[in-house]
């Protein structure tokens, strides 16, 4: 982890129609840092990945990442910003989606190399040689000519996040990556994330409501409500201690161990 | 057109007999005029069903004028256009082209809702996913977004097809020979219509039939996901 900031939210404000789902939102994530987004479901957290993944756009406010702003002055549309640029922001950001939305019509392989080699310009046996390496290190060497409806739950997970790392992303977006999963199948998928947080020198933003996890593989956690964070800290702090009586509430509901006096 | 042929009106069957090499040269040309329109038809109403999902408005909404225009006007009067209007303009197409085009451009319209519904059956998170891995739009819909759709959308075009093979007889309109049209000349020769007209109807349900048990197979033999290009 470094000292000089990969994202950064600046007073950004997110509206669908009435609904204010960020709200004069500041946030800042050190290169390399893994930090988890924590709280009550419609507080904003999902909508900070899926801003970061140019997925949505904002109204207000300025996003930046790596140096690279969100918005181009000048510019229209809802992005406010052209096809290339965005292509560049993307090219910095993975994500891996709660529902995995892997290709079903292509194999595990041809999944994990369709974008480096429509992407990157990697040639099919590069792109390849990779994608073995990627899925004997999550774990699924042998499905590589599988297809997504053969796979569990949790294979699928894995899949799709060696999919997102084949494009060597310096930030990777984690929404929810386990609660479409069956319990037993949680760990698996756990452990994939755990070994990447501690490995590597990758910025990570976890969504999740698995606080335990939460606590065992980030530096910080964000506990947010109503589209602001409304206390921060290292786990440590956060989870056994909050300041907060919102957070605690919240914690109580998941944590045994946390104080809620 | 009839010289050399000659039928014999001994009995029923024996006529039936002595017309059918003429039928048949009108079944080839019906199937060729099928054939040929609905390949016009898959290329245009891809291309509108784009068009039609184009993000800027100016064009997206002009493309959607146009389908439903197509769609509202009624097959003839857009082959009367094709066929007169045309060369006054200098566009002189030969008139089975000229037919084969006014089949492919109605049913462009109609192609095109299929896609569209084929395209927008395709799950948000899938697009979202092609967005994620930093795929550009022209290559999320070729590597993604159409081969998922492609399964979706072939039932209603194999009804499409079938309802083509049976409007072709409106080519005859503009002097080409298919079936119908020789059955009808044939027809005015002889003073009797009814065998003629029977055999014409006989090669319909049979070409129908073995149109939709195609692509009922076709729909059996393709994977549900999807199919991919390459």
């Amino acid at each position: 982890m470094t000292d000089t900031p990969i994202i950064r939210f600046q007073n950004v404000s997110k509206r669908y129609g009435d609904l204010t789902v960020l709200d004069h939102f500041d946030f800042e994530v050190m290169s390399g840092e893994k930090v988890t987004l924590i709280g009550p479901s419609g507080s904003g957290k999902s909508t900070v990945l899926r801003i970061l993944m140019t997925l949505e756009p904002v109204q207000e406010g300025v996003v930046e990442l790596d140096g690279l702003s969100y918005r181009q002055p000048g510019r229209h549309g809802p992005f406010h910003a052209s096809a290339r640029h965005l292509h560049q922001i993307r090219s910095r950001v993975g994500m891996v989606f709660q529902n995995f939305n892997l290709f079903p019509h292509m194999s595990v392989l041809r999944n994990i190399t369709e974008a480096p080699v429509a992407v990157l310009g990697l040639s099919k046996a590069d792109a390849r040689a990779r994608a073995h390496e990627l899925l004997e290190m999550v774990g699924l060497a042998d499905k590589a000519q599988a297809f997504p409806a053969q796979l569990s739950g949790g294979q699928k997970q894995r899949v799709a996040i060696a999919r997102a790392l084949a494009m060597r992303p310096r930030v990777l977006l984690f929404d929810e990556p386990t609660s479409a999963l069956d319990p037993e199948l949680v760990g698996e998928v756990q452990e994939v994330i755990r070994r990447l947080a501690h490995e590597h020198d990758l910025t990570m933003l976890l969504v999740t409501h698995e606080m335990r996890f939460a606590r065992e593989i980030s530096d910080r956690v964000c506990f947010f409500d109503q589209g602001r964070i409304v206390e921060q800290g290292p786990p440590g702090e956060i989870m056994i201690n909050p300041a907060q009586p919102r957070t605690r509430a919240f914690l109580g509901a998941y944590l045994p161990e946390t104080s809620t006096g | 057109m009839m010289y050399g042929f000659h039928w014999d009106l001994s009995s029923p069957l024996a006529f039936a007999w002595s017309i059918l090499p003429i039928i048949l040269i009108g079944l080839t040309v019906t199937l060729e005029a099928t054939a040929l329109g609905f390949a016009f038809s898959l290329i245009i109403g891809l291309g509108l069903a784009l068009l039609r999902r184009a993000r800027a408005r100016w064009i997206a909404w002009p493309t959607a004028l146009v389908i439903e225009f197509i769609r509202d006007t009624p097959l003839l009067v857009q082959l009367f256009f094709l066929y007169y209007v045309l060369p006054q303009y200098g566009v002189l197409l030969p008139a089975f082209l000229t037919g084969a085009l006014a089949l492919g451009v109605q049913y462009s319209a109609y192609m095109s809702e299929v896609y569209r519904a084929g395209l927008d059956a395709v799950p948000r998170g899938q697009i979202e996913a092609a967005a994620a891995l930093n795929l550009s739009r022209a290559r999320a819909y070729r590597s993604i977004i159409i081969p998922q759709a492609i399964p979706r959308i072939i039932p209603a075009m194999g009804n499409y097809l079938v309802s083509m093979i049976k409007d072709t007889p409106i080519l005859s309109i503009v002097t080409v020979m298919e079936m119908l049209g020789l059955a009808r000349i044939i027809g005015d020769r002889t003073f009797r219509y009814l065998i003629p007209l029977t055999l014409v109807g006989a090669l319909f349900l049979i070409l129908s039939m073995s149109a939709a048990a195609a692509v009922r197979r076709l729909e059996r033999a393709l994977p549900k996901t999807g199919i991919p290009l390459r």
